[in-house]
């Protein structure tokens, strides 16, 4: 059990800037010894620099199995992405990282720890910011972050210092008392965010951070989490958009049907499973199938998707430029880099966001 | 500060935001019920007798049933609706949960917290009670703990049944069905005596009956006990009992 608020001030790991200095302050007072810079190592697995190591690890819920044996190691200060269309199994993924999952199979440590004698220990040192927000609408803004601060045992007078920074970092605090309830879902987001960040945790685990908002607020969000990860706080993120993976994560693994199809870099991934460019056509309606196999030994690769025929292929405009000599007139034609997306639907033959 | 505290200053919080609304069935529903039926009736009933229900005047035999059948009325509704919003609603159990309370804290800490409602209730029942002079032993003052523990014995197994749920259809269901005649045949506004013969007996085994016997027993000072420790003693099983069901009802229902 942790003994409270001191333990985990002194686990700070690093934070936005704007947080830091009060959490320079605190472990001024608290823990001398513990300096920002030499946070990072402290509490993680010994002989292993990963914060997380999976190994079989599985989860089955009844007959269904929705992790099947996937193994990973996420890296001190990383931003670790999950990537995958719903059903993928990566929130099950998540949710035993954090610890609120038992695990069915395989094994998992989480800073060292393990997640089913360790829990609340594990727990003391992560932010979650799940899918669903699980804010108390009838509360303010601040009493959320105040509250949650509380479940992990820090003192008043710091989580309140604590409370008006996170506000300032969310953006929030003229919305400070103001009730959830009629916030926006990119407030919201934001709180959820800020929330996790109370307890300056090691590790922040989020849950599709930006899917049902609109592209401002993904960008503010995404610029938010760029400062977490600039300040050295290691990130988990689960997404099925690959623009966001693409931006956000240092290294991801693609999931599908509970396995893991491949992992790397998003630059290692489109190198190792796609061209560097893909020709995107549309016909009329219909004719893609035939379209695609008269036109399959112009790319290294042809996808039929039912609006659109992908060529994939080094060099996308002489690609193009080949297509029309055959008399072909697509009635829209595209070139364009590879993406996470060309990477999935090689790896899985499907679409992502379906 | 244990763990369960932590979630248990969330319903502290929380209430400090929404108290106004429970301040009817709090605070104004005891004098309602004890001027309308325990005076306005109890006149009819009385007859200018001082002895005319097992010896006392009815508002003496009523208030102690009513304040029963308040605990139990408070225990009950907290452990439904509150419970659901944890779950579905608000879903704040989730929240604690990825915090490092475990389940029992957030069991715990909530069950904590009706009690807390129960007492506040019971106390302001009692103290509403003393005012309209239906008080005449000093016993009544144990009558309080017997309130809170009325309403904590229903608390428990509610919360065990409510975390099953998946919509708050059944909760309509449950104080339709079992609150409210549990409320009425309990022995809280007559003795059980005027029931038909087999209905007394099932009377006298439902549990509000034994809050109602207990608060009364104190309340007039007359008790009885091995009897009086009987009817403590089905509380406290009760109150046990539903723990150990709602630790196995919230783990199944939190824990995935």
């Amino acid at each position: 059990m942790p003994s409270g608020g001191d333990e985990l001030v002194k686990q700070h790991l690093g934070s936005p800037s704007d947080l830091s200095r009060l959490a320079r302050a605190v472990e001024s007072t608290s823990a001398p010894e513990a300096g920002p810079g030499t946070a990072p190592e402290a509490g993680l697995g010994a002989g292993t620099g990963a914060v997380v190591q999976a190994r079989g690890l599985t989860k089955r819920f009844g007959d269904f199995t929705a992790v099947d044996s996937v193994d990973f190691d996420i890296q001190a200060g990383e931003a670790f992405g999950f990537l995958g269309p719903n059903g993928a199994g990566k929130t099950s993924t998540m949710r035993m990282i954090a610890c609120l999952s038992p695990v069915s199979g395989g094994t998992l440590r989480v800073l060292g720890l393990d997640p089913m004698r360790d829990g609340s220990r594990i727990r003391s040192r992560i932010g979650l910011v799940p899918q669903d927000d699980t804010l108390d609408l009838e509360l303010t803004v601040r009493d959320n972050l105040y509250l949650y601060g509380r479940y992990f045992g820090l003192p008043k007078r710091q989580l309140r210092e604590r409370v008006d920074q996170l506000l300032e970092f969310a953006r929030l605090t003229e919305r400070a008392d103001d009730r959830v309830d009629p916030l926006s879902g990119g407030m919201r987001r934001r709180l959820t965010i800020a929330r996790a960040l109370v307890s300056s945790p090691d590790l922040v685990i989020l849950d599709e951070p930006t899917t049902g908002l609109d592209p401002q607020a993904r960008h503010l969000l995404w610029d938010r989490l760029y400062r977490l990860k600039r300040e050295g706080v290691t990130l988990v993120i689960t997404t099925h958009y690959m623009d966001e993976a693409e931006q956000l994560c240092d290294r991801l693994v693609v999931m599908d049907a509970g396995r893991i199809a491949a992992s790397g870099s998003p630059r290692e991934l489109i190198e190792q499973w796609s061209t560097r460019e893909v020709v995107e056509l549309r016909f009329e309606a219909e004719g893609h199938e035939t379209h695609g196999r008269t036109l399959a030994d112009l790319a290294e690769r042809v996808e039929v998707l039912p609006d659109r025929l992908l060529l994939y292929t080094d060099e996308g405009d002489a690609t193009l430029d080949a297509v029309r000599s055959r008399g072909k007139s697509p009635i829209a034609a595209l070139v364009r880099r590879s993406t996470l997306e060309d990477v999935f639907l090689h790896l899985t033959g499907r679409s992502l966001v379906d | 500060m244990p763990l369960a505290l932590r979630a248990y200053q969330y319903s502290l919080l929380a209430y400090r935001r929404t108290w106004r609304g429970s301040l009817t069935t709090t605070f104004l529903y005891p004098v309602l019920y004890l001027a309308a039926i325990g005076v306005g009736l109890g006149h009819l009933i009385d007859h200018g007798s001082r002895q005319a229900v097992e010896g006392v005047p009815y508002i003496w035999f009523l208030a102690p049933g009513l304040l029963a059948g308040t605990a139990m009325q408070i225990g009950t509704n907290e452990s439904t609706f509150p419970v659901m919003a944890g779950i579905k609603w608000l879903k704040t159990y989730f929240a604690m949960l990825a915090t490092p309370l475990e389940v029992t804290d957030v069991l715990y800490g909530h069950l904590l917290w009706i009690v807390t409602r129960v007492a506040l209730a019971s106390g302001v029942f009692l103290a509403v009670m003393t005012a309209f002079h239906t008080v005449p032993s000093a016993w009544a003052a144990a009558a309080f703990p017997a309130a809170v523990l009325t309403g904590a014995a229903f608390a428990a197994p509610v919360m065990a049944f409510s975390a099953t749920q998946e919509t708050d259809q059944s909760f309509i269901m449950l104080f339709r069905f079992v609150i409210v005649p549990l409320f009425l045949f309990s022995g809280t506004f007559f003795p059980v005596t005027q029931l038909p013969g087999w209905l007394q007996v099932v009377a006298r085994c439902t549990p509000l009956y034994q809050g109602v016997s207990l608060c009364r027993a104190l309340v007039l000072g007359r008790l009885e006990g091995w009897y009086d420790l009987g009817h403590a003693g089905y509380l406290v099983l009760m109150l046990v009992a539903g723990v150990l069901a709602a630790r196995a009802t919230y783990r199944r229902r939190l824990v995935q």
